[in-house]
């Protein structure tokens, strides 16, 4: 478990860079690395994306299953996230099945996709309480150079924006898929941005030097209401540091100017 | 999803105003072969925390030269929800499971302990809202129970947005319909938070709001933290040495 | 020296962050300090002795201290070490150089002849800094594999009580029982009596020490106890 001690000698750089407002790579506190999406790379999903965040990368692909709803929501089609740390992305990944990093990771990223309502899920019922479409989103993450999950969430969001949900046709109880293809029914848009904690500094998007040596990362996401109003929908502390009030509420503040800027990028047409 | 969760004279399904908890009691040296343990009724929430170590880490290859590994389990009982559930973890306890741990950390001081574990399970045997929370703070008093050297207890408390209200220490069915979940835990001495997640929509001063809530609510729970210490080792202290 | 007056009364049950004294203190055993402010690390009572604030800890395990006379339990033999659970979050090792006369052949000899996992011993701890095991030796009088008697626990923070003030507690055990009795530091105790029922008296003393600490008038109510229990 060597890779879990603290560098002291980098946390000590990172800090005292930031007292003059820079940090390793030439960003200032609040830049983002160069982002960059890519859409439909993989044919055979009905939606994939690739998100890089300076070398981060990571791809995510949406898949449409016909299978059975939740008991509790029969008119409601189902949403399903999950996150591979596969060990070519990392020396400190391990194959095997997801550990409690990616099960986080998957969650939060979840979290901002469910609670931001991005899939209208009532409208991928088939045959109430028998049949509907269940969304199955794959993120892989490829190469770990810090801020995992806002390159999966966006690489997640790109996927299911530009994702196309096959036509089906019911008759009785059977359901005939069409070679056809209609839009994802998709409503608000969820932005996620993580800041991490060094010191009594907050980092923007995360390297994973500032990774290694932050005292815990924030992560908020939001998205517009039916209002078209602007609001948080999820947030996830994470990491062993403590965060201060203040901070807390600096980070909110931070993350919803990034959020705005991150929004810009999205695929034509997206807000 | 149209029932209501406030009624009309503006209470809270159980009775309750906007920024009261429920009942909590926590008992503490409840188990014989634990190092330290506690146990909560929290409304109808009931869970129970056991402390072992610091302990030599098994496997060996876990240990940390610099410092103590804190394991921490969150798990439910089978019965302890209207459906049962699978005695197998889910995703939803692996994670709450990081985020305990990681909302205790804080407040242990593990360099005093290098090459050694601190395992924290805690059992849920009923859930009925803010199981995290609860879990966090009782786990608190069973650390204290151990003798663990601690900078400060940990408390912790959820707000919700119900019907458009922001209410505190959130049961089930507000957790189920209401438009937002904040579970918030925090060092009270210390004023520094070591929890924070959020789920719902938010306009940032409603956030702000939320937070204000939590911390009140944390420092109640803080004082029911505290008396249940104070009663359970108020015979102890009044030995002469 | 301007001073914030002290925010505990003598002997006050405190938990663990309580603020414990602000101004120019020192930290002595389960308190810590950032900057002026002494804070208790642990559940216990408070006390201020010449300027230095100390916490002493109802719970907690053995932590072991160079000097201290421990009671191991060998749970593993390696080659030329034992390896003694002394009830402290790391397990003990007892060189063979610290226990045999002669150097151990391991050619023909095995560590286990001399000691084997499940024997206890009374050991001194030699050397310990929480980044190595803490290292024992039975080379001084009074030391070594415990061959007969009876060996109880109780909780490593109830020792002083048993010893009493200035040993009291402890030598009145032994006068009204006749046993040898050995408190190990790490609330381990060793009793050594004529026969079973002595030993069995003196652990059942020593259960009613533990469960009655907090009271008042304990050393005249065990020695009644002791004389009226004896045969």
């Amino acid at each position: 478990m060597t890779n879990q001690i603290i560098p002291s000698v980098k946390r000590r750089q990172i800090i005292e860079l930031a007292e003059s407002g820079k940090r390793m790579d030439g960003r200032s506190l609040t830049d983002l690395r160069k982002v960059e999406i890519k859409t439909n790379v993989v044919e055979k999903a009905e939606g994939s994306a690739t998100v890089k965040f300076g070398d981060t990368y990571v791809i995510a692909g949406v898949k449409f299953e016909i299978g059975e709803p939740f008991p509790d929501t029969p008119n409601e089609g189902v949403m399903s996230v999950s996150a591979e740390f596969v060990p070519l992305a990392s020396p400190g990944f391990e194959t095997g099945p997801p550990d409690e990093n990616a099960i986080e990771l998957a969650r939060v990223v979840d979290r901002g996709l469910r609670e931001s309502k991005l899939l209208d899920t009532s409208k991928l019922c088939l045959i109430p309480g028998k049949k509907v479409w269940i969304a199955w989103v794959d993120i892989f993450i490829l190469d770990h150079c810090g801020n995992l999950i806002d390159a999966s969430s966006l690489a997640s969001l790109c996927a299911l924006l530009t994702s196309k949900l096959p036509k089906a046709e019911v008759v009785g109880d059977e359901v005939k898929i069409l070679d056809e293809y209609a839009p994802v029914p998709l409503r608000a848009v969820p932005i996620n941005i993580t800041l991490a904690k060094i010191g009594d500094k907050l980092f923007v998007d995360p390297s994973l030097d500032e990774e290694e040596v932050m005292d815990c990362r924030l992560s908020v996401a939001f998205a517009l209401d039916d209002q078209k109003q602007e609001k948080i929908c999820a947030m996830q502390k994470g990491g062993v540091g403590t965060l201060s009030f203040e901070e807390l509420l600096r980070a909110v503040e931070i993350a919803k100017v990034k959020s705005q800027e991150l929004r810009k990028l999205l695929p034509s047409g997206e807000k | 999803m149209d029932k209501k969760l406030i009624t009309e004279d503006g209470r809270r399904l159980d009775g309750r105003r906007f920024d009261e908890l429920r009942p909590i009691k926590f008992q503490i040296g409840v188990l014989k072969n634990a190092d330290g343990s506690a146990y909560v009724e929290w409304g109808r929430t009931k869970i129970l925390v056991g402390v072992f170590g610091p302990r030599e880490s098994h496997p060996k290859h876990l240990a940390m030269p610099d410092r103590c590994l804190i394991r921490a389990r969150y798990h439910m009982a089978p019965f302890s929800v209207e459906e049962r559930k699978s005695p197998a973890p889910s995703r939803r306890e692996i994670e709450l499971s990081k985020v305990i741990r990681e909302a205790l950390e804080p407040a242990i001081f593990v360099e005093l302990f290098p090459r050694t574990t601190i395992d924290i399970f805690a059992e849920v045997l009923q859930a009925d809202g803010s199981t995290r929370c609860a879990a966090i703070s009782t786990a608190a008093l069973a650390l204290a129970d151990a003798g663990i050297p601690m900078r400060d207890l940990v408390s912790s408390v959820a707000v919700a947005k119900v019907d458009g209200n922001l209410v505190l220490d959130v049961m089930d069915i507000e957790d189920k319909l209401g438009d937002s979940d904040m579970p918030l835990a925090m060092m009270p001495s210390k004023n520094l938070i070591t929890l924070i997640q959020m789920d719902g929509l938010l306009t940032n001063e409603e956030f702000a709001k939320s937070v204000e809530l939590a911390k009140k609510g944390c420092m109640e729970v803080y004082a029911k933290q505290k008396e249940a210490l104070d009663s359970h080792f108020r015979i102890a202290s009044k030995e002469e040495v | 020296m301007f001073k914030i007056p002290i925010n505990f009364g003598t002997r006050q049950l405190v938990v663990p962050g309580f603020l414990l004294a602000e101004g120019k203190y020192e930290a002595g055993p389960n308190v810590y300090n950032e900057g002026d402010k002494f804070y208790s690390t642990v559940i216990g009572l408070a006390e201020l002795r010449n300027n230095v604030v100390t916490v002493i800890p109802l719970r907690g395990c053995y932590i072991p201290s160079v000097g201290d006379v421990v009671i191991g339990k060998v749970v593993d033999v390696i080659t030329t070490a034992w390896m003694l659970d002394i009830r402290s979050p790391w397990l003990g090792v007892l060189f063979a150089k610290e226990h045999l006369s002669k150097p151990l052949n391991v050619m023909k000899e095995d560590a286990r002849d001399y000691l084997d996992v499940g024997e206890m011993i009374i050991a001194k701890i030699i050397s310990f800094d929480r980044t190595k095991n803490p290292a024992l030796t039975t080379k001084e009088q009074g030391l070594g594999k415990i061959q007969r008697g009876t060996v109880i626990e109780v909780d490593p923070t109830r020792v002083p009580r048993i010893i009493g003030k200035k040993g009291s507690m402890i030598s009145m055990l032994k006068k009204d029982s006749g046993c040898q009795i050995y408190v190990g530091q790490n609330g381990r105790i060793w009793i050594s009596g004529k026969n079973r029922e002595d030993e069995a008296l003196v652990a059942g003393a020593i259960k009613k020490i533990e469960a009655e600490a907090h009271t008042t008038g304990l050393t005249d109510r065990i020695h009644e106890y002791l004389i009226k229990n004896r045969m």
